[in-house]
């Protein structure tokens, strides 16, 4: 997804892919991506998390401007992405075969 | 030497005679006709929980329901005067589904004023009642008021909304919730409006999924991979043990610790926990929800290291409440005796910025990886108990009282179903 993020953050910028707006699509993006290409937006994104979270907590919840959204849905995909870079080494959490565990009700942002 | 103290009669187990401490049949999880006697005996006969008031949010709110188990479709509405009902999800006219949208067996939600059947445009109120009939005068001395939807009990638990597809059911919800109901009456659910739900089909029986959300027993093996190296080899070497187990009527619960929320060491959880402050206990900073003291069935040994206590209320409804002031519920509606959903439900309070939303996202992801293992490791066992093994029984240890029991409840319902039976079959041996 083609996303701006806040003139701050415009270092990440290259990994605007991340800011996807619903789980279940961050997950299947993670599913779908090499350990490498994980462990490089993990790299990127992760010394930025405190400057990202004082940026976002700047703003109430319902009154984020879109680019902080963005920023927001691309730290939710970091999230998603942790488990297998900081534990498992693999893009599925061990053992899970082909389950699957799909959100039906998630919060709008 | 045990960590935590037991009863008197030396076990959990022992302390509730009645469920014995004998090895345990799984018959009853393989086979479709006891399947198809569970139907009947609990399925259409129990209280069921089916969502919670906050999704009927105004007059016209709906939701449909499949509760396949029932054998029928339901759809739950709030009415012009607030009340919450619900009814069969079938036309009266000639027995299309009413309310569906593009897909027939998939569930789903909306507002609306009335229901009108996509078929022959048949209308009902929110009130059940048939206010229009298509072509009316070419029916045969017909009259509306004969023909509203068939209504099903329904009853709301703070803020929960159960059904009775039983039209002769007597017991109140309240009543049939037991102790563990009253006893968990006034926490404050209604301030936890911030949803993420997760839904699977697990080839499994329903009872297998609860088995494993009912017993810690298999946290520090299964889900080792999901901490750090050397937390991981600590957690198993301590096993577990519950702070406490109780059983009331059908109904069953376990209190357990809750030493990650937070942890004593930051050195014990993942880098990213560290920095959202979260994880498999919830967010470390709980919210104020006003909770001045724990309702009574909260934390029944009153231990300091309290972290969480499961609820498990027969048939398939689990409610798991966090010291972290959040909430976790599990329902499991079989599709089959050896298939069934799984639905996970994550309510948090509000987050007031983009920090306690992230600590909740890490929470309920957390939540599901767990889960994933969880679904998948049924399927092995579902499918090695129906092969043809010479074991039939399996042992069951103190931690796992809550199986003992649900398995226990769930024959006796069955059995008791039997013997009310004019000409019933002969008992499936379980």
């Amino acid at each position: 997804m083609a996303s701006t993020l806040p003139s701050d953050f415009a270092d990440l910028e290259p990994f605007a892919d991340w800011a996807v707006p619903t789980e279940r699509a961050r997950y299947d993006k993670r599913v779908a991506s090499t350990m490498d290409e994980l462990q490089t937006f993990y790299d990127a994104a992760f010394p930025r998390l405190d400057d990202a979270m004082a940026y976002l907590e700047q703003f109430e919840m319902d009154a984020l401007p879109e680019d902080a959204q963005h920023l927001l849905w691309l730290y939710c995909s970091l999230v998603t992405v942790s488990f297998p870079v900081e534990v498992w080494r693999q893009p599925r959490v061990p053992d899970s075969g082909a389950s699957t565990f799909d959100a039906v009700v998630e919060p709008a942002v | 030497m045990p960590h935590f103290e037991k009863p008197a009669e030396g076990s959990w187990t022992e302390h509730y005679p009645e469920l014995g401490t004998a090895d345990v049949s799984y018959h009853d999880s393989i086979s479709p006709e006891w399947y198809e006697l569970e139907r009947e005996a609990i399925f259409r006969r129990t209280w069921l929980n089916v969502g919670r008031v906050e999704q009927l949010s105004r007059v016209g709110s709906y939701f449909s329901k499949e509760i396949d188990a029932g054998k029928t479709s339901i759809v739950v509405v709030r009415g012009t005067d607030d009340e919450v009902r619900a009814f069969h999800n079938i036309c009266r006219h000639r027995g299309n589904k009413l309310v569906w949208m593009d897909y027939p067996q998939e569930e789903t939600s909306g507002t609306c004023r009335q229901f009108t059947c996509k078929y022959h445009g048949w209308r009902y109120g929110l009130d059940g009642q048939c206010t229009f009939v298509q072509q009316e005068d070419e029916f045969f001395d017909l009259d509306k008021s004969d023909y509203g939807l068939a209504s099903v009990q329904t009853e709301v638990w703070e803020g929960f909304i159960f059904v009775n597809l039983d039209p002769s059911n007597t017991t109140p919800l309240r009543d049939y919730l037991g102790e563990f109901g009253k006893g968990l009456e006034g926490y404050p659910f209604e301030k936890l409006t911030q949803v993420h739900r997760y839904r699977a089909e697990v080839g499994s029986n329903w009872k297998l999924f609860i088995d494993a959300f009912a017993e810690f027993y298999h946290a520090p093996v299964l889900h080792a991979k999901q901490s750090v190296a050397d937390e991981s080899r600590k957690l198993q070497s301590y096993g577990f043990e519950a702070l406490a187990y109780g059983i009331d009527g059908p109904h069953g619960m376990v209190s357990s610790w809750g030493g990650m929320s937070p942890p004593k060491d930051p050195e014990m959880v993942k880098p990213i926990e560290r920095k959202l402050r979260s994880g498999l206990f919830g967010p470390w900073d709980a919210p104020d929800l006003g909770l001045d003291e724990l309702p009574p069935a909260l934390n029944p040994a009153r231990h300091k290291a309290w972290g969480m206590d499961s609820f498990v209320f027969f048939p398939n409804f689990m409610v798991l409440i966090w010291k972290p002031n959040w909430v976790l519920t599990y329902h499991y509606w079989p599709t089959s005796y050896n298939t069934h959903i799984f639905e996970g439900t994550c309510y948090f309070a509000p987050p007031k910025n983009a920090r306690e939303r992230l600590a909740q996202e890490m929470a309920a992801v957390t939540f599901k990886e767990y889960s994933l293992q969880d679904g998948n490791t049924l399927e092995a066992t579902q499918s090695m108990l129906e092969s043809s093994t010479p074991i039939s029984t399996f042992p069951l240890n103190d931690q796992e009282i809550l199986l003992r029991q649900l398995h226990t409840t769930a024959r006796r319902y069955v059995h008791e179903y039997q013997q009310g039976q004019p000409s019933s079959p002969a008992p499936v041996p379980a």
